[in-house]
């Protein structure tokens, strides 16, 4: 006979305050094979473990519920607490009665039937249960680093002194991110090149840093520990080992019409060109489309300057293979298309910008030599109107419903770079509210009104029109006054939303890495494994989790630095045990499910099977790889003869909750 | 509280897989959005692992309603599961009337890990065409009832 034991979790007032939870206990009791029941406060704190193990003993129990929260928080305690007292782990099963139940539901009898039911479910299920072994894997002491911006660079840092091997896959031709584009950093205006750039070169010559630029993810497959990837290097047409990067050919290439990526389209860059200066690796890249070398067969400029012959027009995209254990995605942000926003004027004036385009103005090493000027007239402006939340926290459809998070600093960054270099302009910054949370942040904004004059006002920007001189009117309201205002500025800049990497889709699938409905990738858990993704082994770091700011990039990219170190640190992993496994006693040998197996964990062997009338024979049965099955079940759906099962997931199982629901 | 005697409380099983839907479900429960006692989850590790027996059983057995929740295509955990779903439940669709279930019965969503509201508000939705539907009478086997 069985020996059940149910312990039902108050969670405090969290599931008690809907829950009957005694009449549960009650109800349960009189399951047949359920051999002591009993309800508890807290089930995953140490007493509330010290009650299982001390029923487990008294009673004798083979199998336990806990009905609690989800198992997605607590399954993973209870199966502990089990082992610690020699029952297998897999003997568990959790009744969510909190997130199921008392979470969603008002009415205490109401609440209390569903959570018997989904007791009565539980027990149904754990009837069937069979102790199960997880097999072990081992670990590839190598992690890849997708992105590198200032969070793949600080993680890949952190991991590289360590000791482990770490690859940055970056798709622009350099390293650096949007930090390399920033003229200052706010709180502390400090030169953002000076402190990014040495970064830079520390991955560069880190001995256990290999950086693959100007390169895309072409393949992933495999698993937390031992990932397939292949890495397409696109064909930069330059040879990078002959190459010294003296930036001859990008000074000489006739083909000049390409809007600059790096300076944000204030200046035009040759079709062989270096993004900036200080590239790693600093060596150029012909962009094809634009190169008239490709384009018409003729010019050649560039293979005629380069004194060391490195230009190569026939060099083609490489593919390259590495096995890693781990994959941190750092794929950070964009800015959003600002084509909803026709209102304010962007790209009819040109003297309307976004707020990139101002740190490139005014960085010293930016297209204007940091001369802050109109884009339009050349010339200095008198005054200045910032507009922020220019698609952040707008619910109408048109721009991101969430807050960008960096841009009510950086505009009062903006306000003192322009107050302080050039204390006649007029600075006015439009706000719905100023969100300054952070160690020093309140401080910097009221500086910007207190010391730098800045004027703030508490108001939003309905239009903004151009007249044929290119003469701006701002019209906006004054919500403090009920105001309505019309300013005439020489220049607008916009601090528009930040939206994750075009592709972090693309990625998110490749590595069935999870992403929510705005693009930024989703969390292991919101609160306690804020670096970790829900796919084991694919870790997070940076903005491509959501908006930050640099200091909470850099906290976040050692943080997710850390667990990857912890899961290298390891020789083998434990895998999961809920495998798929075929009966061979009933296995016809068709192989319909090694077809649709995506892992390619099952195949075909002739062995010798006992068959169900005792006789012996040698045939084809399948053979699942438990090293490769993820335990997906999708073979059990395909076979006909309904051979193959999945461990923890048996059709008995599922059925036996099935009938005690129904 | 009192019961209306009358209202007709339909049953309704939820298979959810694990990496998105049940964790749509569990972030319905986070963010309190309500939605009615009558849906059951079960949870499985990807909408691949259910197979159409599942479904017919809880329909004998007398569920009122079946509803199968995924990642959404594209999105499953395990790259291609949720596409063997949608093809294996369009079949399954596409024979239920002639097996004497109404189709309706049956659904299949796809809800995402971040989609708790979504969660609830397919659920409610279900709940409300279920019960518009009445009882289920036609495959409920009664020598399976104890
Ligand atoms: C105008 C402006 C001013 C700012 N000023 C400040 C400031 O003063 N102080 C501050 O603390 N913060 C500031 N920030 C915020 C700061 O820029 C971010 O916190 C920081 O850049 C985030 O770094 P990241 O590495 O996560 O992202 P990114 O800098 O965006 O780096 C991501 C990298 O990943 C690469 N990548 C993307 N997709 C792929 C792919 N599919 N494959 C390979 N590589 C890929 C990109 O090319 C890029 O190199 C500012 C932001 C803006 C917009
Ligand atoms: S589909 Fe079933 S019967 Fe056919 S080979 Fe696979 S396990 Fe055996
Ligand atoms: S459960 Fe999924 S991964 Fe495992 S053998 Fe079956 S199809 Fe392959
Ligand atoms: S894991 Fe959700 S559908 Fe496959």
């Amino acid at each position: 006979m069985q020996k059940i034991g149910v312990f039902v979790c108050w969670c405090g007032s969290n599931i008690a305050g809907t829950v009957d939870v005694a009449a549960v206990v009650e109800a349960v009791k009189k399951i047949p094979d359920v051999a002591y029941a009993v309800d508890y406060k807290y089930m995953c704190s140490e007493e509330g473990q010290k009650i299982i193990k001390d029923a487990v003993e008294e009673y004798g129990l083979d199998r336990i519920v806990v009905c609690s929260c989800s198992p997605r928080m607590h399954e993973a305690t209870f199966r502990k607490c089990a082992e610690s007292i020699g029952i297998n782990p897999y003997m568990v099963e959790i009744a969510n009665i909190r997130e199921q139940c008392s979470w969603v539901l008002k009415d205490v009898k109401v609440a209390t039937e569903k959570a018997i039911q989904l007791a009565k479910a539980a027990i149904a299920k754990v009837r069937f249960n069979n102790p199960l072994h997880p097999g072990q894997s081992q670990v590839v002491k190598r992690a890849l680093v997708i992105g590198g911006g200032i969070a793949g660079i600080q993680t890949a840092l952190d991991i590289a002194d360590a000791g482990y091997k770490v690859d940055i896959l970056e798709k622009e031709p350099t390293i650096g991110g949007k930090m390399a584009q920033i003229d200052k950093t706010f709180p502390t205006l400090d030169c953002s090149a000076c402190i990014l750039t040495p970064k830079m070169v520390d991955a560069a010559c880190h001995e256990n840093i290999t950086i693959h630029t100007y390169s895309d993810l072409e393949a992933v497959s495999g698993y937390v520990g031992n990932f397939d990837v292949t890495i397409r290097k696109k064909a930069r047409s330059v040879k990078a080992d002959i190459c010294s990067g003296c930036g001859i050919c990008t000074e000489k290439c006739p083909a000049r019409k390409t809007p600059s990526e790096f300076d944000e389209g204030l200046r035009n860059r040759g079709a062989i060109y270096i993004p900036f200066a200080q590239a790693i690796p600093k060596v150029p890249v012909i962009d094809r489309e634009a190169c008239l070398k490709f384009k018409t067969g003729k010019c050649g400029v560039c293979s005629i300057v380069c004194p060391n012959g490195a230009i190569d027009y026939t060099q083609e995209d490489e593919l390259i293979t590495e096995k890693y254990g781990a994959i941190v995605l750092a794929t950070g942000f964009e800015l959003i298309d600002l084509e909803n926003y026709g209102n304010l004027g962007y790209g009819r004036s040109k003297n309307v910008i976004t707020s990139m385009q101002l740190e490139r103005l005014t960085n010293a090493a930016g297209p204007t030599e940091g001369h802050l000027v109109c884009p339009a007239s050349g010339k200095e402006p008198k005054s200045v109107v910032i507009v922020s939340c220019v698609g952040s926290r707008d619910t109408s459809g048109r721009g991101k419903t969430y807050c960008s998070k960096v841009c009510c600093m950086y505009n009062a960054k903006h306000a003192m770079y322009i107050r302080e270099k050039y204390p006649n302009v007029d600075v006015t910054v439009f706000y719905i509210d100023v969100r300054t949370p952070g160690k020093g942040f309140d401080e910097f904004q009221r500086r910007a009104v207190e010391e730098y004059g800045v004027h703030y006002v508490r108001g939003q920007v309905g239009k903004i029109m151009s007249d044929k001189e290119g003469n701006l009117t701002v019209f906006a309201s004054d919500l403090n006054s009920g105001r309505h205002l019309m300013l005439n500025p020489d220049l607008v800049v916009l601090a528009c939303a930040v939206k994750p990497a075009k592709d972090a889709r693309k990625l998110a699938s490749m590595l069935t890495a999870s992403i929510d409905t705005n693009d930024f990738y989703v969390e292991a858990h919101p609160k306690l494994r804020p670096v970790e993704s829900p796919t084991a082994g694919i870790f997070l770091s940076g903005m491509c989790q959501g908006p930050k700011d640099i200091p909470e990039t850099v906290s976040q990219a050692g943080a997710a630095a850390a667990k990857v170190i912890g899961l290298l640190a390891k020789d083998k992993l434990m895998t999961n045990p809920c495998t798929a496994k075929c009966n061979e006693q009933i296995c016809s040998g068709c192989l319909t499910c090694t077809n649709v197996c995506p892992y390619g964990a099952i195949s075909g062997v002739e062995k010798e099977v006992v068959t169900l009338n005792g006789t012996r024979e040698k045939r084809v049965v399948a053979v699942v790889n438990e090293a490769l099955c993820q335990g997906c079940g999708a073979c059990t759906v395909a076979c006909p003869s309904a051979s193959m099962d999945l461990q923890g997931f048996t059709n008995k199982q599922i059925l036996a909750e099935v009938d005690a629901l129904c | 509280m009192l019961k209306d005697a009358a209202k007709f409380e339909p049953k309704i099983v939820a298979f959810c897989c694990n990496w998105c839907s049940y964790a749509g479900a569990d972030g319905a429960g986070t963010a309190r959005k309500n939605y009615p006692a009558n849906v059951k989850i079960i949870k499985v590790p990807c909408s691949c692992r259910v197979n159409p027996m599942f479904i017919l059983r809880a329909f004998q057995r007398g569920a009122d309603g079946v509803i199968l929740c995924g990642c959404h295509p594209g999105d499953c955990h395990y790259s291609t599961g949720n596409y063997y779903t949608r093809r294996r439940m369009a079949l399954l669709m596409s024979m239920l009337n002639f097996m004497g279930v109404a189709e309706d019965r049956f659904r299949v969503e796809w809800v995402s890990a971040a989609e708790g509201a979504k969660f609830a508000e397919v659920m409610n939705d279900f709940v409300v065409q279920i019960t518009a539907l009445g009882e289920n009478v036609k495959l409920r086997d009664l020598r399976c009832k104890k």
